[in-house]
């Protein structure tokens, strides 16, 4: 099984890893973004994550529905949370189980480099200065690294 | 006319979390973004915006229907 969603509780990785994890897999691979305290030499003290949510739920679905055509057996699920958030907090889940672990590994990567290319999820960071700007990847080098 | 929504940035900068734009039967998304940029909020918003049709992206020849579901897209940032 697979499934996607936008979310505006805090995520569980115990939750994610049990609900793709099977007897008839060998293999599951978790990632998990997490709030840094620093963006471009500036200490951040939490973001405020905001969505387009109903397109963004679709945008998930279609990348869940690419990985399971990309990687035949796959399970995965995607949670993608929205709403203030502190240092550490998790922003983004991905679990991915497979019969190998190539896939497994594969397809995690897959599905985060495609979330953040696509789904229209915007990042507010608040600076300890007290300051707060827009997360805008396509002029900043250190997010399109990251 | 249509309502085009807005999100993050760009609705901070217009102070609104749409606009009204015209839009005519069969136009396509080219000129829904020419229009865009007549509006007097335009000089905020970038020239060329990503644009979302029915929740999914659209390319500038991308034919609108006047009940369909427009949103310009801020450079993403999830994860």
């Amino acid at each position: 099984m697979s499934r996607s969603a936008i979310v505006a509780r805090p995520i569980d990785p115990g939750a994610l890893f049990t609900e793709v994890s099977s007897i008839g897999c060998g293999a599951v691979s978790l990632f998990f973004g997490t709030v840094r305290d620093t963006s471009d030499g500036q200490g951040v003290t939490g973001i405020d994550y905001t969505a387009y949510a109903a397109m963004a739920e679709a945008e998930l679905g279609r990348i869940v529905a690419e990985a399971v055509q990309r990687f035949t057996g796959l399970s995965v699920v995607v949670e993608h949370r929205v709403g203030v958030l502190g240092l550490g907090e998790i922003s983004v889940g991905i679990a991915a189980a497979h019969q190998h672990r190539a896939p497994a590994l594969d397809a995690v990567r897959y599905v985060i480099e495609e979330v953040k290319k696509r789904v229209p999820v915007w990042k507010l960071e608040h600076y300890t200065g007290g300051t707060r700007s827009w997360v805008d990847p396509t002029s900043r080098h250190s997010e399109v690294r990251a | 006319m249509v309502t085009v929504q807005l999100f993050a940035s760009y609705a901070e900068l217009v102070g609104s979390p749409n606009i009204e734009v015209q839009l005519a039967q069969g136009d396509r998304v080219s000129d829904l973004l020419r229009n865009v940029r007549a509006l007097p909020v335009a000089s905020r918003l970038p020239a060329t915006p990503r644009v979302a049709v029915n929740r999914a992206f659209a390319t500038d020849d991308t034919v609108l229907e006047l009940s369909d579901e427009i949103a310009l897209i801020p450079p993403v940032a999830g994860g």
